[in-house]
């Protein structure tokens, strides 16, 4: 435990947690919901760090579990009263893997350019047809009135609908998605993933089916990209097929670069940046997309590792610096 | 379906397969050449109907509008080059898609700073105005017919240009083996910064002729860059043969798609790239 402490990375990360914990606390409500769409970002891009960070696979269509979950958690939910969570939830996070298998079935035997234009052209295609639905609210989309009920018989568990619940409720679902996916990357599974990342012809020289481990990697991943989209349509209470769109997917896979790819906890700081600086530059400028464009080119060109970089190597020096310290103290 | 409107849905969708060739082409070629993944593509095509709509208003004419809108374009495509994709040479395809989505985000920005959000017409020129009747209550736009029959020329002259000439050459060579061309005396930044610009011109060249029949807005080159994407894929990346016939697979199946099953058009421009994949994971033309 004390080597956990020893290391600063870790000790700003649980800094930064335990604010997040206490933030409803002191947080002006606003505040506190525009923290909750973080978070969920933070997952979502947690999701498609998996992918980019440690398979190896650019998904440029990563949006459309998201979208896709929380359309079916339209669908699912009646207007007349809230659904159930026991039913809404494997519903979304079913038909989110699903899709995933199907897609990732004709898109991981690909690699490369290929994955990148298919991924994007399978997002797309659903990105239309939720369009052109009109059933569905078309490119207006759909309105979800009630929030799932959380329940057994008729005693309530929680209350999503109660800000504070909804705001500890995501915030735990961000601490479970990270060490879910940390005891997947841990485990041989993940050490498999890791190793078709670098070198994928060597892995399969290995004896490993590396289509399947990368099917399984999009699969997980596009099921907690589906999670991710099933609390964003909790916490909106509207699904447009914005939500799945190219431009979604495209600021995504910025978060996880601006946070820095193959961390994980990279992915959330980067939905934290990215979040407040898009509010930063609304303010500065209507023409704010102009500032975010040269400032993507900006993180491209100078800092392809993230903050995560900018912190990992901040770290290494107090590191060095303390060590350095204590060799003198020592006679 | 009579054979008078099969007919004209034919021609439509060589007509639409011609122009997504036109930006297809010079996605192909920029990624077989360069390496380089281009997402600012499609702003491109945009800002040729943008460029066309402002300079035929000025020129009171759409052919000078072309004429004065292509070197434009041409410089627009090499500055862009210079300064933004010549970092990108020999980085993660990953930074490349995130640079040019930068790019996406300023052209289309500049867009609405320059033009506003508004919708434009660009009307026909008068001698190409009427059409040909077909039947005694069907009939097809001259223009329509003019645009296949200008981009046919044009594709035709790319193929002169790549296999008979020596900056084809050049070009190809660039593209089987960089560094060997390099050992053999070939400037190939100069050739990427003629590539990467005449790319784009191509693309803003099938969004000028098309301006008259669709209408001139804003996010129009997103629609098309996919589109484009699913022809380059189906095609085989770097591959000009493969654009083609990719190209017209495509418009062919959107436009008949669109006639016989309306609610699901653009699923079967999707459903046919699924379709090739599954048969050839690499493309019609593509090098596994």
């Amino acid at each position: 435990m004390s080597r956990v402490f020893a290391n600063p990375t870790n000790l700003f990360l649980l800094t930064a947690l335990a604010m997040l914990a206490a933030f409803p606390w002191f947080g002006e409500s606003f505040y506190v919901g525009l923290v909750v769409r973080i978070m969920i970002l933070g997952i979502l891009a947690m999701s498609l760090d998996l992918l980019i960070g440690y398979t190896g696979l650019v998904s440029f269509g990563h949006a459309a579990f998201f979208g896709l979950a929380g359309y079916l958690l339209a669908i699912v939910t009646p207007e007349t009263g809230p659904v159930s969570i026991w039913y809404a939830l494997p519903v979304c996070l079913g038909g989110a893997a699903l899709a995933a298998l199907v897609i990732g079935w004709f898109s991981v035997r690909t690699s490369g350019i290929y994955f990148i234009m298919i991924t994007l052209a399978f997002a797309q295609m659903l990105y239309y047809f939720f369009n052109e639905n009109m059933e569905l609210g078309g490119s207006d989309g759909i309105f979800i009135f009630y929030k799932p009920s959380v329940a057994i018989g008729d005693f309530q568990i929680l209350d999503l609908g109660d800000h504070t619940t909804f705001y500890y409720f995501v915030l735990v679902s961000l601490i479970l998605v990270y060490a879910l996916l940390r005891v997947i990357l841990n485990a041989p599974f993940g050490q498999v993933l890791r190793g078709i990342k670098i070198n994928e012809a060597r892995t399969q020289a290995l004896g490993f089916s590396t289509f399947r481990y990368k099917l399984a990697s999009f699969v997980i991943a596009g099921t907690i990209g589906g999670y991710a989209g099933f609390l964003e349509a909790t916490h909106n209470g509207i699904m447009s097929p914005d939500f799945l769109g190219w431009h979604k997917s495209g600021s995504i896979m910025m978060i996880v670069i601006l946070g820095g790819i193959g961390t994980l906890w990279g992915a959330v700081v980067g939905a934290f940046a990215m979040v407040f600086l898009q509010d930063w530059f609304q303010e500065l400028t209507t023409h704010w997309l102009l500032l975010m464009g040269g400032f993507v080119i900006f993180v491209v060109l100078f800092l392809p590792r993230g903050i995560a970089g900018l912190v990992e190597s901040f770290s290494a020096f107090l590191t060095r610096a303390v060590s350095r310290a204590s060799d003198k103290d020592a006679p | 379906m009579d054979l008078t409107s099969f007919l004209i849905q034919t021609m439509n969708g060589v007509q639409y397969g011609f122009l997504l060739f036109l930006v297809a082409s010079g996605l192909t070629l920029v990624f077989g050449i360069m390496g380089i993944i281009n997402l600012a593509h499609g702003a491109f095509y945009m800002f040729g109907a943008y460029l066309v709509f402002w300079l035929t208003n000025v020129s009171g004419n759409l052919f000078l509008g072309i004429l004065l809108g292509l070197p434009v374009m041409l410089v627009i495509g090499f500055v862009i080059e210079r300064f933004a994709i010549s970092f990108l040479y020999n980085r993660d395809h990953l930074y490349q898609v995130l640079l040019t989505y930068g790019l996406i985000l300023i052209l289309n920005e500049l867009q609405k700073i320059l033009w506003g959000s508004d919708f434009y017409s660009v009307p026909i020129p008068d001698i190409l105005k009427g059409s040909f009747p077909l039947t005694e209550n069907q009939d097809y736009p001259v223009y329509r017919l003019f645009i296949s029959f200008v981009c046919a020329l044009v594709a035709l002259g790319m193929y002169g240009l790549i296999s008979r000439t020596k900056l084809g050459m050049m070009i190809r060579a660039g593209a089987s083996d960089r560094e060997m061309a390099q050992t053999l005396g070939i400037d190939i930044g100069r050739v990427f910064a003629i590539v990467f610009s005449f790319g784009a011109a191509l693309a803003a060249f099938a969004g000028m002729i098309d301006a008259p029949v669709s209408s001139v807005y804003p996010g129009m080159g997103d629609q098309i860059l996919i589109v484009s994407f699913v022809v380059v894929v189906i095609g085989g990346i770097g591959s000009i043969k493969g654009a083609f016939i990719g190209a017209m697979l495509i418009g062919l199946a959107d436009t008949f798609g669109k006639v016989l099953m309306p609610d699901l058009a653009s699923m079967a421009v999707y459903g046919t790239m699924a379709l090739i994949l599954m048969w050839r994971p690499q493309g019609l033309f593509g090098r596994a």
